[in-house]
């Protein structure tokens, strides 16, 4: 006979966690209890292809035995004692490391859902009728050979317990929206996207008609543009790409975890060293509210709260968990994150931008004799001190002018330079809500990002 | 509920129905800035039920083995809205023998992965006292099963072994990345390769030089081929692709579209790899499939679906990865080993390039061919030499115009990360833009 574990049985089976925890071996253990519902549609080739329903349940123990961590994992909830038994002899396995957590007390919390942000009480036929009417504006948009409408919402509950006490229960929603237009003429083929997203909130992707409909637009302009030469120019980004940019140029370096093992790096990352000009203000804050980044307590069950990376172009902070607080010396952020109950929390940015400054887009781009503005974005990725970030569009400036459209351009920087080479930033902060995060095996995690426009001196630019 | 059941309970409500059950566990042990860090188990499972009710698609899944009793209506509530079904589930068909077990991986312990991870650091650091090494390794079991309502009833059981390691150099604010890993269903306990390919990385990476922008000849070893090269291509020779006329090769089966001396196929069917299987995620027979020969593309990859569109075969190649129904994805791809040793290649150019890691390359206009990125692993070559590793440097090209002029293959073909077998190339010119 199957029984499914009802929403109190979870409710109590966390509490019984956070009670029992305590009484085994170890310096410390945590224990996560997760289900999710979640529905994907896809619109390939102006067909729908696929409509899937999913729902899983899972949990997992983390422990550390003796400075030296171990995990566990499965998707029987009825397992979950068992594992804290496998966790603890995993750790015991190592026979001693140097891990120890910052303090932190226990807390017994429950965040429930924002009104209004759970994707499940939207009917699924409203779902399909919106990406229909997507596909068909794409679809009727000359020019174009084929392309993908894509659409994700997720739900789930965490129950985080650990030995500490706490007891923690939170709701959380997630929603996608990718978009790809493909124009295909001789051989040659080019596409435009668009990817929007937010914390469960249906209203953030119902209402974008003109959005798609000039991303499909865009795709076909782009199979008449040039490339762009290879070198060094003047770039101006727009606040999506400039988003992006911020997360690889300095939200990974910012991670503690990076750092905190290694002498050298810590050196790198002194506290108050000179990064960008004045102007220059890098933040990562996941109580900014309905973010996807956004969370009330991160998977060590430690308060989030707003974190100042940059500070008037200085180091002023990073990111951290309980672990890399410790050895670091430094405050909590509460910035330790899992994709799923699958993998163990590792440090994480949440939602991170960079503040607006007192720019207009026309004052950026003025005196801007030969340049390059780029525009919407593919992806990014970093090995810290170098990073390259791709955009989805880009134009030619030409004296302090917008021209010419030209193939998407992949850029590239050093962090130790290209900080300082912004040399304007505008006022108007946007936050891009259509992008995951990779890192360590675990991917995609919800995060923003954000941006004003910002013009970046002498950035290298890849091209024929 | 077992499978059976499930596709029993499925087909009161459904024309024909398909289960797909896989059950797996991993365990890994990891290495942080030298240091044993954590031990990893982890246990999982999934159900797919595919069904056709009244000639469309219905799709569930299920990660909750406590829920499976609801997949049966959630796929039939999709299927109100799935896709019409014009394709027929696969009839009973014998099935190749593919090893991909071995005992040697499920009973490895714990403490040999560890052992190994160990000595591979120690060696490391022995010759390079400042580097720190995050390593890691691992061993898998999967049992796959899957039954449809035409009578295909399959399961295999397959074993997986990995180990991966990264090492970082800091001086100053220069930060150098080496890399390298190796995955099988046998054990990956020997890391000497991988130790001996790390160690060259180094060597060539001791001091670093300047990098001239233009268009220079060029070398990717096998692992600059994998990470750079072969995303463009997967993504061109999908039957998806082609179908929806997104592929640059759609229309072009039968013709030479790259070099004569470039050979490509996709093998699911070698001995105790990780992509290696004895049939797809749709129950259909493994087959090697040639995708280019000469130069002349001669085949896509397809699964039951886009093939039935395409008025072909199914390839076996309906992969379930992710989350989606099934769709085609490569198995391995693999090239022929060339014939020329990378010693020669080096010895033959006045200024040039080689790229062992290229960043930022798989995000783009993949479509197009079009590639970009940063050198992150690259070393200058003067006057026949290897003489430091280039920085800030980006290079840019199209894998249509690349492979169709002349090439030259490696004769040191290998396995890059269990998904890709391939040797060094060399190509006569790439754009190079540097600071």
């Amino acid at each position: 006979m199957e029984k499914r574990m009802s929403w109190d049985d979870v409710t109590e089976l966390g509490r019984a966690l956070s009670l029992d925890l305590g009484r085994y071996p170890a310096d410390y253990i945590e224990a996560h209890i997760e289900t999710a519902e979640a529905t994907h549609i896809t619109y390939r080739a102006y067909q729908p292809e696929v409509a899937t329903s999913a729902i899983s349940t899972g949990g997992n123990v983390r422990a550390l035995v003796n400075g030296a961590w171990g995990f566990a994992c499965g998707n029987e909830l009825s397992s979950i004692y068992p594992a804290i038994g496998r966790a603890i002899t995993q750790a015991e396995l190592i026979n001693g490391g140097d891990a120890r957590l910052a303090s932190a007390e226990g807390y017994v919390d429950q965040v429930v859902l924002a009104r209004g942000h759970d994707p499940r009480l939207v009917p699924f036929a409203d779902k399909i009728a919106l990406l229909a009417e997507y596909n068909e504006i794409i679809r009727r948009t000359p020019g174009l050979k084929t392309a993908v409408v894509s659409y994700s919402d997720s739900y789930q509950r965490r129950v985080f317990a650990n030995s500490a006490g706490s007891f923690i229960d939170q709701e959380r929603a997630d929603i996608t929206l990718r978009i790809s237009a493909v124009a295909a003429k001789d051989g040659e083929v080019q596409q435009a996207n668009l990817s929007l997203g937010s914390a469960g909130d249906w209203k953030a992707i119902s209402n974008l008609h003109q959005e798609v409909a000039s991303t499909a637009q865009k795709a076909a302009l782009l199979l008449e543009a040039p490339q762009a030469q290879g070198g060094e120019y003047t770039v101006v980004l727009d606040p999506l790409l400039a988003g992006v940019f911020t997360h690889e140029a300095f939200g990974h370096l910012s991670e503690a975890d990076h750092v905190y093992d290694n002498d050298e790096l810590r050196q790198m990352m002194q506290i108050g060293r000179v990064f960008g000009r004045e102007d220059v203000n890098i933040v990562d804050d996941a109580t900014l509210p309905a973010l996807r980044g956004s969370y009330k307590y991160d998977d060590e069950g430690i308060p989030s709260r707003k974190v100042y990376l940059i500070k008037e172009g200085r180091l002023v902070g990073r990111l951290h968990s309980r672990e890399t607080a410790a050895a670091m010396g430094e405050q909590l952020t509460g910035n330790a994150r899992a994709v799923s109950y699958q993998f163990p929390p590792i440090v994480r940015m949440s939602n991170t931008f960079l503040e607006p400054g007192h720019s207009s887009f026309e004052d950026i781009i003025a005196d801007i004799d030969d340049g390059i503005y780029a525009k919407g974005w593919y992806g990014g990725t970093t090995s810290m001190e170098m990073f390259t970030f791709s955009a989805g569009e880009a134009y030619r400036i030409r004296k302090g002018k917008i021209t010419e459209l030209l193939r998407p351009v992949v850029l590239t920087g050093n962090v130790f330079t290209t900080l300082k080479n912004i040399t304007a930033i505008g006022s108007d902060l946007h936050m891009n809500q259509g992008g995951g995060c990779g890192k360590g095996g675990q991917f995609p995690l919800p995060v923003s990002d954000g941006s004003p426009y910002i013009r970046i001196e002498k950035c290298l630019v890849g091209g024929q | 509920m077992n499978i059976s059941d499930i596709l029993t309970e499925a087909m009161r409500l459904a024309d024909e129905a398909e289960v797909f059950f896989i059950e797996a566990e991993d365990t890994s042990a990891s290495f942080e800035a030298d240091k044993l860090k954590k031990v990893v188990n982890r246990q999982t499972n999934l159900y797919a039920l595919r069904i056709v009710k009244e000639g469309r698609i219905g799709y569930a899944i299920s990660a909750d083995p406590q829920r499976t009793s609801e997949l049966v209506t959630r796929a039939v509530e999709t299927s109100q809205f799935g896709v019409s079904a014009n394709f027929e589930f696969p009839a009973p068909s014998p099935y190749p023998s593919v090893p991909v077990y071995d005992p040697a991986t499920e009973d490895l312990p714990i403490e040999s992965m560890v052992e190994a991870g160990r000595y591979l650091i120690d060696a490391l650091k022995s010759a390079y006292p400042a580097l720190s090494c995050d390593v890691s390794l691992s061993k898998g079991v999967t049992s796959l099963s899957l039954m449809n309502s035409k009578g295909t009833s399959g399961s295999y059981k397959q074993t997986t072994s990995a180990c991966a390691v990264e090492g970082m150099l800091v001086r100053d604010t220069d930060m150098l990345f080496v890399g390298d890993e190796e995955s099988s269903c046998n054990p990956v306990t020997d890391t000497s390769a991988i130790l001996q390919r790390v160690l060259t990385q180094l060597e060539h990476a001791t001091t670093n030089a300047t990098m001239p922008s233009g268009k220079v000849p060029v070398i990717f070893t096998p692992n600059g081929v994998a990470g750079a090269l072969m995303s463009p291509l997967m993504s061109a020779l999908n039957g998806k692709n082609v179908l929806e006329g997104s592929s640059p090769l759609a229309g072009k089966q039968g013709k030479g579209v790259f070099s004569s001396c470039i050979w490509l196929w996709d093998d699911p069917m070698q001995a105790f790899m990780p992509e290696s299987r004895p049939f797809d995620d749709e129950g259909v027979p493994s087959q090697r499939t040639p995708l280019v020969e000469a130069g002349v593309v001669t085949n896509f990859l397809y699964d039951l679906r886009t093939a039935t569109m395409a008025h072909t075969k199914s390839t076996g190649n309906g992969s379930r990865r992710g989350v989606g129904l099934p769709s085609p994805a490569p198995s391995a791809f693999i090239m022929p080993n060339g014939d020329t040793s990378v010693e020669d290649m080096i010895s033959d150019i006045e200024s040039g390039l080689i790229i062992d890691f290229l960043m930022g390359a798989e995000q783009g206009n993949i479509l197009s061919g079009d590639f970009s990125g940063n050198v992150l692993l690259g070393y200058r070559v003067e006057n026949g030499k290897i003489v430091g590793r280039v920085k800030d440097t980006m290079v840019a090209g199209n894998i249509y115009q690349l492979l169709n002029q002349a090439v030259a293959l490696g004769n040191d073909r290998r396995w890059v990360g269990g998904q890709v077998m391939v040797p060094s190339l060399m190509f006569g010119s790439l754009s190079v833009a540097s600071r």
